[in-house]
């Protein structure tokens, strides 16, 4: 069976702050989810599925995504499904139900509130629960393994980090809902401490939270749709071994894998959002997806101008399709990670005609 | 050597929790000894407690209705084990309640009355802690107990159970 | 114009209270080993896993599909972590279907489970947000006043909770895989159980039990070659509404009845009470029996009753609901959904054993979960489509 162009024709995000105290995920989504439909151009009768990613953890409660259901206006009932992954495995869920030719248009959406407990210690429970857990070992901890283990494998030094950070954050200036949007030069970022060697503060994201969505179509929905389609050209996403100590830390075979499933390769790529929550994690992934020195990676300023969980890989692939819709580029590829050290990975290859 | 068949490795967590707008502006008044609620713009139905929202048409609630602590029992079921939650010893009665001028029954405990005597249709009333107790929390409500009024018709109520 | 998908394995774990012999994979494993061992297929076959449970919370495990990627042999593959309340098992497999639907994927395997003796399950379900209403009594005190609701509504007879349970306690000895087996179980035992939340008795009630099930779903192609006869997906659908809303129906929720209406009109099916063999539905507390008979459109409104009463939903009754012994006697959360669409499975390819439905040849599996308000439903036959 061939399977359907599908394309985002919609994309809306809250601005992504370290801690949203005055509103809750109900009414931080509502106005996200009006704005994508209202670029999309469609109505709620129009979307045929709704698929949402969130984490209960993060949100300090069970059912979290129950609640949040309130602000998408689900009457008459709607058929709607939930993943306990990052929005753009959400996105994917949505992209399969349009593949089986059950509905013509979709809305996705993610929210996380990272603010609410200690992020690295609430991510710890991620971890083997019998072996690794007990211990405690803290989510910055294990991204400082393997930044060790990428420098010392590929003689990259310190300073190489240092300037993904000052690029990311400085492009980050011209996008209005980035957190961090500005930075100190390399000179001065190498000369503040350790936070786990050889990470410093300017290596590790910022606790972010937010909320992000994108209404996808395909066939008739599209034509009804008044944006400029961006079309999802190729999807794929691999997960790699859980015990650290059975993954080579320096690379990312998961994201090379669902970077050639996708297509990535296939032609030539204009741009690139890449869930890179750290520093040494951005030149992994370029690596992994065979990016040269020629693509604009991170334009928005990536997920180390603005990290909220379970919606920071939904807003590369948001953020990837804005900018082609935009006139950037023709073709981009947009990744989204889960799990520690890069142990979950999503590619997608979005193209505009 | 023995065998280990379990380890226990103790979790704790602390959470900030954000009420949002409504559910604030619905906390202010249980501190004033005041039923705070929102009317949707869309479907006009009104919401207590608020939830800044109407589920069903998806759009934010903002005009806020006070309505009184008199309501109607519209379901119930009698708790015959101990809740981790409530003081009260089981057995109690934990009540839908649909107070008058609301479209959402509220669920509640009915004290003052024999736990097996609540009756659907029949009509209750707030009680509040005492005024220097106020605050604000769901617990500015004690619990409701009956008035001295007649059942509500069946009929008043059904498409609220 | 979608591909056609198949169930060729069917695993499912012996569902006990604390099933402190296996860890989390060890679980896991014992299901999917099943599975495969029943679908004559092995690690390599499969292209993709797609996992489901209830909140993580019950475990304490963050995400743990991560931590089960290398148990479940998902290294390399594309992996899917369904979370929907306790509608998850049956929208877990669903998900995995379309996978296969959509073409993308020959064989997937779906696993969902629960082992609630490593958490504390009832501290997760009542976590108490300082602003929020309390949650008084777990799920028993939430779901109580609406059967209270049902039995104002309909005039059942107030012993039919009590029938439902003998039905489905009868029912669970035939079963190999059930946690709660009551052999020489009466109505008197069930009548005189205590009262936890009144109209709800104890053994009217559905226990937490440790378990897992697993499925292998495949193509056309790859059913062909499948070691047993395969049972073949008629038609999947699934419906969420809020929560709450002014002028809810939570005896009788739109989302289940619009829920089984898309099913039946995918299938094509028009009287569902005659095409169908057999059912297994998510029924946590008895009463929800008679509710759902109504909502799945077996019976007309308000009459669901009449068929609990008069026996039809008994093994031998002309709609055998729950012939496996159902939630109420094995009840691993996030696996409860998907057991429901493996036993109508393994009832339509005649492998249900001592609870087989004779004959048995389209059989619906149903799950709901949050606050009767996520629908997750399936039909499966034994002819391909």
């Amino acid at each position: 069976m061939p399977l359907r162009d599908v394309a985002i024709v919609g994309f809306a995000q809250s601005a992504s702050v370290r801690r949203e105290s005055s509103k809750n995920e109900v009414e931080m989504l509502m106005p996200v989810l009006r704005e994508a439909k209202r670029q999309a151009g469609l109505r709620g009768s129009d979307i045929g599925v709704t698929v949402s990613g969130s984490c209960d953890y993060l949100a300090g409660q069970p059912f979290a995504f129950v609640s949040a259901l309130d602000a998408v206006g689900a009457w008459p009932p709607i058929v709607e499904s939930h993943v306990e992954m990052d929005g753009a495995w959400a996105l994917y869920e949505a992209w399969v139900k349009l593949q089986t030719g059950e509905a013509d248009a979709a809305l996705v959406y993610a929210f996380g509130k990272s603010s609410m407990g200690d992020l690295p210690e609430v991510l710890t429970i991620q971890l083997d629960p019998y072996t690794t857990a007990p211990l405690w070992p803290d989510a910055v901890s294990l991204a400082a393994l393997q930044a060790r283990a990428y420098l010392e494998k590929t003689g990259t030094s310190e300073r190489d980090l240092a300037a993904v950070a000052v690029r990311s954050r400085r492009a980050a200036a011209a996008n209005p809902m980035a957190q961090v949007r500005a930075s100190a030069d390399v000179d001065a970022l190498l000369a503040t401490p350790y936070l786990a060697s050889p990470l410093r503060t300017h290596d590790c994201p910022p606790i972010s939270d937010g909320c992000a969505a994108i209404v996808l179509a395909c066939g008739a929905a599209v034509k009804k749709s008044a944006a400029t389609p961006v079309w999802i050209r190729g999807i794929d996403h691999r997960i790699e071994a859980h015990a650290l100590g059975v993954r080579d830390l320096a690379a990312s075979p998961s994201t090379r894998l669902a970077g050639e499933k996708a297509g990535v390769g296939t032609g030539r790529i204009d741009l690139a959002e890449l869930h890179a929550p750290f520093t040494h994690q951005e030149l992994i992934l370029r690596a992994a997806l065979g990016l040269g020195a020629d693509v604009d990676v991170n334009p928005s300023g990536g997920a180390l101008a603005a990290n909220p969980m379970m919606v920071a890989g939904l807003l590369r692939i948001g953020e990837a399709a804005a900018r082609l819709a935009g006139g950037a580029g023709r073709r981009a590829v947009a990744h989204a990670t889960s799990g520690p050290c890069l142990q979950q990975n999503l590619v997608c290859v979005l193209e505009r005609d | 050597m023995s065998e280990i068949t379990s380890i226990t490795t103790p979790i704790r967590l602390d959470y900030t929790y954000t009420a949002g707008h409504a559910t604030q502006r619905f906390l202010l008044g249980m501190a004033e000894g005041r039923i705070l609620g929102q009317r949707c713009p869309e479907c006009a139905k009104v919401y207590v407690p608020p939830r800044g929202a109407c589920p069903k048409c998806g759009v934010p609630t903002t005009d806020e209705v006070e309505v009184t602590g008199k309501g109607t029992v519209t379901t119930f079921c009698i708790v015959r084990i101990p809740s981790d939650v409530l003081s009260v010893p089981p057995p109690f009665t934990c009540a839908h309640v649909l107070l008058d001028g609301a479209d959402l029954p509220f669920f509640a405990l009915i004290q003052e009355c024999e736990f097996d005597k609540v009756r659907m249709g029949m009509r209750v009333e707030a009680v509040w802690a005492p005024k220097a107790e106020l605050a604000a929390t769901f617990e500015s409500i004690r619990y409701f107990r009956p008035i001295a009024e007649p059942d509500a018709p069946y009929e008043s109520y059904k498409e609220h159970l | 114009m979608a591909e056609r998908c198949a169930v060729i394995g069917i695993g499912q774990t012996k569902h006990d209270v604390k099933r402190t012999d296996v860890s989390l994979p060890g679980l896991l494993r014992e299901a999917v080993d099943r599975a495969f061992a029943d679908a004559g297929v092995g690690w390599r076959d499969i292209d993709a896993v797609v996992i489901g449970k209830a909140p993580d919370m019950f475990e304490g495990t963050m995400m743990p599909e991560l931590y089960l990627a290398d148990a479940l042999g998902a290294a390399g593959k594309p992996m899917l972590r369904v979370h929907t309340a306790g509608s998850v098992g049956g929208s877990t497999a669903i998900v995995a279907a379309q996978l296969v639907q959509a073409g993308i994927h020959e064989r997937v395997l779906t696993v969902a489970y629960e082992k609630q003796s490593e958490g504390n399950a009832m501290w997760a379900l009542t976590v108490r947000i300082p602003f929020q209403q309390a949650i008084v009594a777990g799920a028993g005190g939430y779901f109580a006043p609406l059967i209270r609701a049902y039995m104002r509504r309909s005039g059942a007879p107030e012993d039919t909770g009590v029938r439902v349970a003998l039905k489905d306690r009868q029912n669970a000895p035939k079963n190999p895989y059930s946690h709660l087996v009551f052999p020489d179980v009466t109505y008197e035992m069930i009548e005189g159980s205590p009262m936890l939340w009144d109209p709800i008795r104890y053994m009217e009630t559905c226990p937490s039990s440790d378990g897992a099930c697993a499925m292998v779903l495949a193509s056309d192609a790859a059913a062909k070659k499948a070691r047993h006869a395969p049972a073949w997906v008629h038609g999947t659908a699934m419906r969420s509404e809020p929560t709450m809303f002014a002028g809810r129906d939570l005896v009788n929720p739109r989302a289940g009845r619009d829920c089984a209406a898309e099913l039946y009109r995918k299938a094509g099916i028009a009287n569902p009470r005659k095409e169908l063999d057999c059912a297994e539905v998510y029924v946590p507390f008895s009463w929800f029996e008679p509710m759902w008979m109504e909502n799945l459109g077996f019976a007309p409104e308000g009459e669901g009753w009449k068929m609990t009463q008069e026996g039809a939903t008994a093994l031998g009754g002309d709609m055998p609901i729950n012939a496996s012994g159902g939630v109420l006697s094995s009840n691993p959360i996030g696996a409860s959904g998907m057991i429901r669409f493996a036993e109508a499975a393994l009832q339509v390819r005649g492998l249900a054993g001592e609870h087989q439905v004779p004959g048995a040849k389209r059989a619906l599996g149903h799950a709901y979960g949050g606050g009767s308000q996520f629908f997750a439903m399936w039909i499966v036959g034994s002819a391909r489509p």
